[in-house]
């Protein structure tokens, strides 16, 4: 499978001579619910890791708390499992210190949409280079079945057992309204091949990379997805050259939509459309602002700082 | 500029009635330029040699009406032929654009009672009746005093110069107090100069006619001088407020990132960090909250080298469980707490020292970790760079507890001299050595090295689940029992490194006062003074809060009795339903009791201004044999 031009040129790249198999990004023993959407994550995660060759010493997964979230344990990578919500504003701390490690950030809807919805909104605008997956099960997984800000009203759950009251909230459109959001995309944990070169664009993009990736939860919330699951037409594949391409899908999903990504009107337009779930690539712009680059400064020697000092300190002088 | 300058051709043949110190003030409406005046006078007094205290008279909102007492904004300065360490007690000249302003300090009783008033006085003949009836309404209520009250036209004398006189007459004040205080009119020209730096000179040469101006009248009319003698400056001196310390501390730890949300007074270490922090390879960043902000400056000191995080009361709040986090994965941290009255929004500009038992506690779970209070604005800035090297030493999180007195005093203290061994090291990504697990507790201290992102064979997962030496996930009663223990021994290694404090006067006696953070002037002046009338009174000053300096029971028990003196609520012993037993103490003797099961007493205030050290004196009296009859 090839994905789209431009978006990787990642893959021009020298190789570096210790190279790495999919297997040595292994970690923990994933303890998931077995049919769980988010081992299939981490494979194409796994995949696009050595896909890129990427060091597993510079590279850093960042977490919330959610079943999603214990993502990082099951790589051989850096990785942050911090508190609920909260991963972007680590993962911007670490990038802003940091710049040469390749960061990723795993969020479950609750994480994201919920309790971290601040943050997200504003991670969106500080336009970071990072890959940020929104992991959408559409329900509280770790905690046992309650009504996220996803679930579709009137899903039943243990906190909401009359179905879920208002309307699901969207990712997609909030993504879009964040003003210097830079790219925004939709795949599906049960469409591999789409996931895989889903992610690998969100890494290739300069800047904040956000995938919301529909996830099962085989305990809970298996119904929210499966009659998209069930029934390929129920799909959408945004296509254009400058967004996600896998060869052969539009034999199973043949419903083909033109969409070019640099368009953010019709990007809205197609994240609020309800009968048909989109995937692919809904909006990129490179030339959007990182707040990292705005804000780099040069690095100082403790001597120049000394020098620096005591010019300040003069200034106070009595 | 040269007809812009200030000739000192004036006669000076009014004497100067010498004191060994004077408390001035200047108060106005907002917005009318007090502070501006009193921070130039505060700053060449300092630079003239005298000792300087300032504090701002702040009004509780941004725009009050005018002419009301409680839109007071102003400045006071305490100047010294030797240093001085806090606010004292009143005022002994004050500066008033307006009665009303000076009513509300007369009534806090801020004014000695034979304080000499400067008062702007064209309210006295003013178009309108209710201010004309306000202004002799307030002469009556101002005479019940031994005032020396001296009427000033002030701005019908500025009218020569401006056009809105309201906007210049600090300047006019200025000239009188230079008149006053025989400073050094080159000082006082630069100093304006440097505060109008922003400006035009068209503003700064009207500035220093105005200041003539002022210096002219007073000569002209005044019969009184006041003559407080510099002493020579012997040593290096600089002089700032607690929050630019704070700042300049940070800098010279070498740390480079502070995360951030705005919040009085906490924010101005940014102003000020914001202005320089890059020319030292430094960001401030304003993240979208406290939250946020936490976050971000962990996610940069797991990455690298520490990075820190101000805030006061509320922020501090929504922090919690960040600091949780920290604690329980060793990432170290430096948090800035400077307090501010609570709870809630509380008393947002005024000083308090309430949040010392939320900081050490506050964090549900057991989360271990340093607390520090620099007790002088020198202290603000050396206590950065302890915390930074203790944080890094320690894998700890360390909170600096400041407060407001600190944040907008300003005072000289001796210059440091800045060390490169202050700052930290580079990073190092070395490899790390095979076999080296991301906590390896040495079982006796709890230490351990840290990994960072980017050392190769290093690589594991950080998690706020209770984990092992590997950083593996462990619910076995044993583990957490092990990780709580090597997280918490950290704090008794580090005290056995401190030393123990140092008795101020004599090492036994009748009393010890027992102090922490900005009260240390004011609590060491009141013992002074009762040491003077003879009591055998001494004083305790903490700087580390957590842990505790070792040795206080030892010196405890060599005194009759032990009291904390702090600025926070605490009930008094015969308040109605209060007992021994519920009543709620002062949060520095509530830890004092626990670690020395002495029955330490406290003298809490929360008057939202700093302690004044004669009522600290009336305490001390209080509790002394005989109730400290002289
Ligand atoms: C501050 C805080 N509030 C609540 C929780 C409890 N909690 C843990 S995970 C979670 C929601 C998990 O749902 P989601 O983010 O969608 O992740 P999932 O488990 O579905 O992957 C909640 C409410 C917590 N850990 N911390
Ligand atoms: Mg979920």
């Amino acid at each position: 499978m090839t994905a789209a031009c431009g978006l990787l040129p990642v893959l021009d790249q020298e190789e570096d001579t210790p190279s790495y198999e999919m297997s040595d990004y292994e970690g923990a023993r994933a303890r998931w619910c077995p049919g769980c959407g988010d081992h299939s994550v981490l494979t194409a995660v796994q995949r696009l890791l050595a896909a890129e060759q990427l060091k597993p010493e510079q590279t850093v997964f960042v977490s919330g708390i959610g079943c999603s979230s214990r993502f990082p344990h099951y790589l051989s990578t850096y990785g942050f499992h911090g508190i609920h919500g909260r991963a972007l504003p680590v993962a911007t701390g670490i990038r802003l210190h940091r710049p040469d490690l390749r960061v990723f950030v795993v969020m479950g809807d609750g994480d994201c949409t919920s309790i971290g919805a601040g943050h997200w909104v504003h991670a969106m605008r500080y336009n970071l280079d990072m890959v940020v997956m929104l992991l959408d099960n559409a329900i509280y997984g770790l905690t046992k079945n309650q009504t996220s800000p996803t679930t579709p009203q009137g899903f039943r759950s243990n906190t909401q057992p009359h179905g879920s009251w208002l309307p699901a909230l969207n990712p997609l459109s909030v993504a879009l309204g964040v003003t210097n959001a830079s790219f925004v995309a939709q795949t599906a944990e049960w469409v591999p091949s789409h996931l895989y070169a889903t992610l690998r664009a969100a890494y290739a993009h300069r800047g904040l990379g956000f995938v919301r990736i529909l996830q099962r939860c085989p305990m809970y919330s298996s119904a929210v997805y499966q009659a998209a699951v069930q029934d390929p037409a129920r799909i959408g594949l945004l296509v254009h050259d400058d967004g996600v391409v896998v060869p052969d899908l539009e034999k199973v999903y043949t419903t083909q939509v033109a969409h070019d990504p640099h368009d953010l009107d019709a990007a809205r337009r197609l994240a609020g459309v309800t009968d048909r779930i989109h995937l692919g690539v809904l909006f990129r712009d490179p030339s959007r602002p990182r707040y990292e680059e705005i804000r780099r400064v040069a690095p100082r020697t403790a001597e120049e700082r000394l020098v620096e000092l005591n010019l300040e300190l003069d200034r106070y002088a009595v | 500029m040269t007809d812009a300058t200030v000739s000192l051709a004036a006669p000076i043949d009014v004497p100067a009635v010498g004191c060994t110190e004077h408390t001035i003030e200047i108060v106005s409406d907002a917005g009318e330029g007090a502070q501006k005046c009193g921070q130039i006078f505060g700053a060449v007094s300092a630079k003239m040699g005298n000792g300087v205290w300032t504090v701002e008279i702040i009004p509780a909102e941004i725009q009050p009406p005018p002419r009301v007492p409680d839109g007071a904004s102003g400045y006071r300065i305490r100047i010294g032929e030797g240093p001085i360490t806090n606010w004292g007690d009143a005022t002994n000249l004050a500066v008033a654009f307006n009665e009303q302003v000076l009513l509300a300090r007369h009534r806090l009783g801020a004014l000695a009672p034979d304080a000499i008033l400067l008062i702007e006085d064209k309210w006295a003949a003013d178009d309108d009746a209710d201010v004309r009836a306000a202004w002799d309404a307030a002469m009556v209520e101002l005479a019940a005093c031994n005032y020396r009250i001296v009427p000033v036209p002030m701005e019908a004398e500025c009218l020569a110069v401006v056009d809105n006189p309201r906007k210049g007459k600090n300047m006019f004040a200025l000239g009188m107090l230079a008149w006053i205080y025989q400073r050094d009119m080159d000082r006082v020209r630069d100093q304006i100069a440097y505060a109008f730096r922003k400006k035009s000179e068209t503003i700064f040469e009207q500035n220093i006619t105005l200041l003539k101006l002022g210096y002219d009248w007073a000569a002209d009319h005044l019969d009184f001088r006041i003559e407080v003698v510099p002493a020579p400056i012997t040593e290096a001196l600089v002089v700032m407020n607690g929050n630019e310390a704070l700042g300049l501390g940070a800098i010279a730890s070498g740390m480079e990132l502070c995360a951030m949300y705005p919040i009085t007074p906490a924010t101005s270490v940014s102003h000020y960090l914001g202005e320089v922090f890059e020319r030292f390879g430094g960001i401030v960043h304003q993240a979208e909250d406290e939250i946020a902000a936490a976050g971000v400056a962990i996610g940069a000191s797991y990455a690298g080298k520490v990075a820190f995080t101000i805030t006061s009361g509320p922020g501090f709040a929504l922090k919690t469980e960040f600091l949780g986090l920290a604690s329980m994965i060793e990432v170290p941290l430096v948090l800035i707490d400077v307090q501010r009255g609570g709870p809630s929004t509380g008393l947002p500009t005024k000083v308090e020292q309430s949040d010392l038992l939320a900081a050490l506690f506050g964090q549900p779970g057991d989360a271990p970790h340093v607390i520090i209070a620099p007790a002088t604005i020198e202290e603000c800035f050396h206590v950065m760079i302890a915390a930074r090297r203790i944080a890094e030493t320690f894998r700890t999180v360390v909170m600096v507890l400041s407060d407001a007195n600190l944040a907008t005093g300003v005072t000289p203290f001796r210059r440091p001299v800045p060390d490169a061994q202050w700052q930290a090291a580079p990073l190092d990504l070395a490899p790390v050595p095979s076999g080296q697990r991301a906590y390896d507790w040495n079982p006796v201290t709890g230490l351990s090295r840290r990994v960072i992102p980017g050392q190769a064979g290093g690589m594991h997962t950080v998690t706020g689940l209770s984990h092992d030496e590997g950083s593996k996930v462990a619910y076995s009663s044993g583990v957490h029992q092990r990780g709580s223990a090597m997280r918490s021994r950290k704090l008794a290694v580090l005290q056995s490194l401190l030393v123990a404090p140092t008795v101020y006067g004599d090492g036994d006696g009748d009393l010890l006062v027992v102090g922490w953070g900005s009260t240390k002037g004011a609590i060491e002046e009141a013992v002074d003074r009762a040491r003077q009338a003879g009591h055998r009174v001494s004083s305790l000053h903490l700087r580390f809060l957590s842990p505790l300096e070792p040795g206080l029971k030892q010196i405890f028990r060599r005194f009759q009795k032990v009291f904390t003196v702090e600025i926070n609520y605490s009930d008094e012993p015969d308040d109605p339903f209060i007992t021994d037993e519920n009543r709620r103490r002062g949060q520095l003797s509530l830890l004092l009791r626990n670690a020395t099961l002495v029955d330490v007493d406290c003298w809490t205030r929360v008057p939202g201004e700093p302690l004044r050290p004669g009522a600290i004196l009336d305490a001390i009296r209080a509790r002394l044999p005989g109730g400290g009859a002289p």
